[in-house]
């Protein structure tokens, strides 16, 4: 079997890294104002808006972990990927363009619209910064494991090293090119991923004649234990009742959840008009669903081409199942040009997290909160989201090097649970119910949150079973490593108890104005030509 | 329409001004048509997912039926949770080109003023 080259795999992400940093120095040159590093101008057309939307979408855990769930769990992985598409129509229908009609930077803009500004927006961007981090985290640790398999680096100080490298890049494309430099690296990582992807997935199925019945078979062939149960559901969920209530679970969260995601929420902001956000949303949509098809024939293809025992034995093991297959396919030099996209994938995914968590600290907490709206627009509300890149590029560098070998899969679900229980509701009720008001904001908001990590940190996947991260310890009071099925429906109970309780009346005159704006696109912000 | 010039943006229209277009029959118009589509098809999505997701999860034997060689019902509907995405996003967008944003148009153009 061919060998994978680490010194080919560094030089072809070297210049991946080159030419990315051209592109943002170049597309900086223009930087000057807030809008322009925190909603790059809002210049970008909807396709280029879309194909950079499907680059912060589609990171690691869905080009390595979902190609890796179909070759291990075959049918079960698909299903991840369903969840992850169909998701996408809520963010169509009922958010996108009335948020970029409302907004200008962040979630907290639409939120704290008819509310009163400083504890709506102290809440927001608590929760932005939360779903932030708990993806910045599964993206970092995810650096380590794919190090591991592509550079051979399998000590710990090697993958810290490598972990801190990614995270010093990711700290310079965001200070450097702000929103409009970060949008160009997601465009180019987007083109290189789907391509890279397309490639293989054709040769996959030409080496079965365009079968994919033929296809599906060599991957049960070429898989004893599991069989045929590969092609059907419950592999991996399917044990018992509450594993089964868990992906139940699991599948709400990841369709609720990608409407809430402030990382996805503020590139709406980088489009001139609603119309062209919808634009954004269509290409994303057809993007992401062919490359959900892809993976889904990389998968197989990877069981039935790799197979599932050497997979698993693999140093990343079901991460692992993407890069192995390029490796088969194409030898060293696809390996590397597939890795060298792995790479690029994480690398832009976190840039595109920490800008959102920089912007959302930036202008909710200190242009609005602590400066009371006084320095909103001013040159000191880009320095302080610099600033805050910095820091939150520091803390992620530490955050991955901890979290380095736990479960990214988990941890996106993770994040996806606490932005459809914290966000989703408070964004679906400020938009469309008249009668909501800040103090049901705020339960939703705090009251979603608290429930999901207190659910998380209770369940088996912190702890009492042999796969937790704390193995030793015993608190696991709730059965489900996914707290959605309670967590959603909670806060949108909540969001509607807190409301109907409080003595505080809606803002009429800012109910009409959010409305007739969300609607008409009248006194949205423009575009800025340069 | 109004009789004060203002140029688009700059204007901020008064507060009188929202809530007088908010109880326009134009906006009753432009808020119908644009719930009349998205709160049912939300709905109908979204049970068609849950649909897919119950079956998957505790249909094991129905969802494992062979259809043609190897490709067995599960797969077939999770392929078509593909398809039915890609219809509804194209309908919307054929939806809102037609329906919604011409009259959105109408509006912002009275409201900030340039629809002289």
């Amino acid at each position: 079997m061919n060998q994978s080259s680490p010194i080919l795999n560094i030089s072809i992400f070297g210049v991946f890294v080159l030419i990315t940093l051209f592109v943002v120095i170049r597309a900086s040159r223009n930087t000057k104002t807030a809008a322009d590093y925190l909603a790059a101008g809002r210049a970008f057309t909807g396709p280029q808006n879309g194909i950079a939307i499907a680059g912060d979408y589609l990171s690691a855990a869905s080009f390595l972990g979902i190609a890796g769930a179909i070759a291990i769990n075959g049918y079960d992985g698909f299903l991840y990927s369903i969840g992850f598409l169909v998701a996408w129509l809520v963010a169509l229908l009922l958010v996108a363009e009335l948020l970029r009609n409302t907004g200008k930077y962040t979630m907290g803009d639409v939120l704290s619209f008819r509310m009163r500004q400083r504890p709506v927006r102290a809440a927001a961007a608590t929760s932005t910064m939360a779903v932030s981090f708990f993806y910045l985290l599964a993206q970092m640790a995810g650096a380590g494991g794919l190090v591991a398999l592509l550079l051979g680096i399998t000590g710990t100080g090697g993958q810290s090293l490598v972990i801190a490298v990614v995270g010093a890049l990711m700290i310079a494309y965001v200070l450097i090119g702000g929103m409009k430099g970060t949008t160009w690296v997601q465009i180019i990582k987007a083109v290189l991923l789907i391509a890279g992807a397309a490639i293989m997935t054709v040769w996959v199925l030409g080496i079965y004649k365009l079968n994919l019945s033929s296809l599906l078979g060599a991957a049960v062939e070429n898989a004893p234990k599991a069989g045929e149960k590969l092609l059907g559901p419950g592999l991996a969920y399917g044990k018992n009742g509450t594993t089964k209530l868990d992906f139940l679970s699991l599948a709400l969260a990841l369709v609720l959840g990608t409407a809430g995601l402030p990382h996805i929420l503020m590139r709406f902001y980088t489009v001139p008009t609603a119309k062209e956000a919808r634009r954004s949303v269509v290409w994303a949509i057809w993007l992401i669903g062919i490359f959900y098809l892809f993976t889904l024939v990389l998968g197989y293809g990877a069981g039935a081409l790799v197979g599932p025992d050497a997979i698993n034995k693999a140093p990343g093991k079901a991460n692992s199942a993407a890069p192995l297959l390029a490796l088969e396919l194409g030898g060293p030099i696809l390996l590397g040009l597939i890795a060298a996209v792995a790479f690029a994938t994480i690398l832009a995914v976190v840039a595109g997290l920490t800008i959102t968590a920089s912007a959302s600290f930036a202008h909710d907490i200190y242009a609005n909160i602590i400066k009371k709206g006084k320095e909103e627009d001013k040159d000191s509300e880009v320095k302080v989201a610099r600033i805050t890149a910095i820091v939150i590029g520091l803390v992620s560098i530490g955050g991955g090097i901890i979290a380095n070998g736990q479960n990214i899969a988990f941890l996106v679900a993770l994040a996806f649970a606490v932005a459809a229980s914290a966000n989703l509701p408070t964004i679906l009720y400020s938009l469309f119910w008249k009668r909501f008001n800040t103090s049901g904001a705020l339960w939703s908001i705090y009251g979603g949150l608290i429930v999901t990590i207190t659910l998380i940190i209770l369940s088996p996947a912190v702890s009492g079973t042999p796969t937790s991260m704390f193995k030793n310890a015993d608190f696991d009071l709730f059965p489900l490593s996914n707290p959605g099925i309670v967590s959603i429906p909670v806060a949108f109970l909540l969001g509607y108890v807190g409301t109907i309780l409080s003595k505080e009346k809606a803002d009429p005159v800012k109910q009409a104005e959010m409305e007739v704006r969300s609607l008409t696109g009248a006194g949205a912000e423009k575009a800025i030509a340069h | 329409m109004s009789t004060v010039e203002h140029t688009p943006s700059e204007s901020a229209p008064d507060a009188q001004k929202w809530v007088d277009v908010q109880a326009s029959d134009d906006f009753a118009q432009l808020k119908h048509r644009l719930r009349k589509f998205v709160f049912p098809v939300s709905g109908l999505f979204l049970a068609w997912y849950l649909l897919y997701v119950l079956l998957a999860d505790y249909a094991h034997g129905f969802m494992s039926t062979k259809v043609i060689g190897n490709i067995n019902v599960g797969l077939i509907f999770g392929l078509l949770q593909f398809v039915s995405t890609f219809v509804i996003t194209t309908l919307y967008v054929r939806h809102a080109n037609k329906h919604l944003d011409p009259l959105a148009e109408k509006l912002r153009g009275e409201i900030e003023g340039d629809g002289k």
